[in-house]
């Protein structure tokens, strides 16, 4: 990401842990989510053949990703929306600025959009002279209060309403004070319907692509991304290259994974379907339909077959609010704009393992988020792959920056964990002292950190084999 | 710059698709319910009322009286509709014979850079509609030259006349048996219910950015 600022991911986790206001907003706004998807999928046998035709479009999809952007490409351009192509953050925000450029634009409205978080794209063109304004409500909300997401889907649930009510009426000239969520709301419509009329650009993002036909498909809830795409005269879609799927008979069962698991409703209020820019006769929508389809690292990711299913990622935020680790510190501790489950295998893939990799070491690896990933992304065994990675110096491993973690202290221990193992004699042995002595070993180090919060293990004084053979073993 | 890196990415995309080990099976679509006429009706109404829409279910004779009521009830000043419709049509001799009590009609019938202020200032719009999803509860709104994309979006109250034989049991069989992969259209919208978000402490609030409320009228025959 753009000018990161190192991650202390250690830091972060202390102080969110002491913020009890930021774990009670967050918690209590999980439980809701965890609740509505529950309801929505309550037939575990239809919920669970709904994941595996997700997992097998996804994965089908992306087996042929390079055909499918070639026929969405073809197809976009035969219906008049023009694509462009970035490999890098700075390419796309580039892109932006000189589509922006082309038209005099100085107002962009934007509708909900992942990648132009990943891109930083609001503080990009702001430095460009350029007002970019969120229009979800959530955006709007952390926009004025000059953060970022603080989850994937509900990205202010991080605030409670007394917060929300500050931010307004600090932020907002002549906004009366108000805790009543209708009237907040009712603020923020007054505000952003006068922004909807005058933007000059409208931009979004893109939940699935499909290449039969050159179809943006996107959904939400309050019209701001309709808004976004109809009535300004220019629309920009963003999207990473893993969005598309194959055919339109897709987007059924994966809008049903999608909505059920990022709001827990059967559908949103919109889905809205965008294959042209205005054709003659027709008497709005935008005139131009730039789609930017972003790489940033999934191309690498795409290569290694394993680390692929990272791909598969629809952006539904669920495993954000099953995960114990998640509901405890929230989703600014991560320090990237993907926290949670999802976050932990996707920015030290896409950043290297140096800069993101201790994301990974903050799992359980309980499951729960593999248990409800809507397309059945292993992410305890991507976790696991990662961990192993930091500590692999093997040139056949793949993710940037492996070996990062590798030392002397654990080479030395693992060689003679080895040996010891390896020649009897030399185990008996060690097992003997151990047992005499107890384990006595000091603390320092890593081990004075990971007994910090944990019991050292004790060594009983008779090993098992040694029991086995006085006692005998006991049949029942 | 953007070719070059188009470019780059297929060949990293190709060469990385020769990676993939095993065939994948695609499982068959899963199959959808179908339903009867009156209970699609029945299943349309209950699911899109649970999003907080208003539906009636009318006829051919009496659905321009229902909908004069709600427009008197409402008390509404002006009407946006689609002139060149058959809607439009029947909108606009009803009109001409009494319009007493019922909001300026206005018709869409310039391009919108020549109408947006005054757009933002209807209080309603009406609009057809191609036809409704019986489960998930959803209309299908397949703008046209005749009939524009903000009619539905803009003013805050979105009223639709949906024509009963036009619903389909679910969104695969609107999709499979209109052949729309033969001929999208600009834009498709399937719209549920009104504008609304829970972004506040996952509290529902209702026309946050679109229409406040959403009246829906299913015309038999």
């Amino acid at each position: 990401m753009a000018n990161h600022q190192p991650l202390d991911f250690k830091n972060n986790v202390s102080r969110a842990l002491k913020d009890t206001q930021l774990i009670k907003n967050i918690q209590s706004a999980m439980n809701t989510l965890v609740l509505k998807r529950k309801n929505i999928f309550s037939d575990d046998a239809e919920t669970e053949q709904l994941r595996t035709l997700g997992n097998a479009t996804k994965s089908l999809a992306l087996s042929k990703l390079p055909e499918l952007l070639e026929r969405l490409e073809k197809k976009c351009t035969e219906n008049g929306i023009r694509v462009h192509w970035a490999e890098t953050i700075p390419e796309a925000n580039q892109l932006v600025l000189d589509i922006m450029k082309s038209h005099d634009a100085t107002r962009l409205v934007k509708g909900k959009s992942m990648v132009s978080e990943e891109m930083e794209l609001n503080a990009y063109l702001q430095q460009h002279g350029i007002e970019a304004l969120e229009t979800d409500l959530g955006e709007f909300i952390i926009q004025l209060n000059h953060e970022t997401p603080a989850h994937i889907i509900v990205p202010a649930i991080h605030k409670n309403r007394d917060q929300i009510s500050k931010i307004f009426h600090d932020n907002i000239p002549d906004s009366p004070y108000t805790e009543n969520v209708d009237e907040l709301n009712a603020i923020a419509r007054k505000t952003l319907r006068k922004k909807f009329q005058k933007a000059d650009v409208g931009l979004s993002g893109v939940n699935f692509a499909v290449a039969e036909t050159g179809t943006l498909c996107l959904v939400e809830n309050e019209g701001n991304g309709r808004m976004c795409t109809t009535v300004p005269g220019v629309h920009i879609a963003l999207m990473g290259l893993e969005k598309v799927v194959e055919k339109l008979e897709d987007l059924p069962p994966m809008l049903r994974l999608l909505i059920g698991s990022a709001t827990g409703q059967l559908i949103t209020t919109y889905v809205n379907m965008i294959t042209s820019p205005r054709k003659p006769g027709e008497k709005d929508g935008p005139k131009e339909v730039h789609l930017i389809i972003l790489d940033n690292g999934r191309s690498k990711i795409y290569a290694d077959a394993q680390r692929r299913q990272t791909l598969y990622c629809i952006r539904c935020g669920t495993c954000l609010s099953h995960c114990p680790v998640y509901n405890r510190i929230g989703g600014h501790a991560y320090g990237y704009i993907y926290p949670g489950p999802i976050g932990k295998i996707l920015n030290p893939q896409v950043e290297g393992l140096e800069a993101a990799g201790v994301l990974a070491t903050a799992s359980s690896l309980c499951n729960a988020c593999e248990e409800v990933c809507p397309v059945k992304i292993p992410i305890p065994e991507l976790i696991r792959r990662i961990r192993n990675e930091s500590y692999s110096k093997d040139p056949t491993s793949t993710v940037a920056g492996h070996g990062y973690k590798s030392n002397w202290i654990e080479s030395l221990t693992w060689k003679i964990w080895a040996i010891a193992n390896t020649y009897p004699l030399l185990n008996a042995a060690g097992i003997k002292i151990m047992g005499a002595l107890g384990l006595k070993l000091p603390k320092v180090g890593p081990l004075k950190q990971w007994t910090h919060c944990r019991k050292a293990p004790e060594f009983a004084p008779q090993s098992l084999q040694e029991l086995v053979k006085q006692n005998g073993v006991d049949n029942e | 710059m953007s070719e070059q890196s188009r470019q780059r990415i297929f060949a990293r995309l190709t060469a990385g698709s020769q990676q993939v080990s095993a065939p994948i099976v695609k499982p068959d679509p899963m199959p959808a319910k179908t339903y009867n006429q009156a209970e699609k009706i029945e299943k349309l109404k209950t699911l899109m009322e649970a999003m907080r829409t208003e539906v009636h279910v009318t006829d051919a004779q009496n659905w321009i009286y229902k909908l004069e009521e709600i427009l008197k009830t409402r008390e509404l000043k002006s009407l946006v509709y689609p002139p060149e419709t058959a809607l439009g049509e029947t909108l606009q001799s009803h009109w001409e014979k009494d319009a007493s009590g019922l909001p300026q009609l206005i018709p869409y019938e310039t391009e919108i850079e020549d109408f947006k202020d005054r757009l933002f200032s209807i209080d309603a719009g009406i609009t057809t509609v191609a036809g409704a999803i019986a489960d998930p509860g959803a209309l299908i709104l397949w703008p046209s030259n005749k009939e524009p994309r903000l009619m539905s979006l803009v003013p805050s109250i979105h009223i639709a006349v949906l024509e009963a034989d036009k619903i389909f049991s679910s969104f695969l069989e609107a999709m499979q048996k209109e052949k729309w992969a033969t001929k999208m259209p600009t834009n498709v919208v399937l719209i549920s219910g009104p504008s609304k978000t829970a972004d506040i402490e996952m509290t529902l609030a209702f026309g946050v950015h679109g229409p406040r409320e959403l009246i829906v009228l299913i015309v038999e025959k």
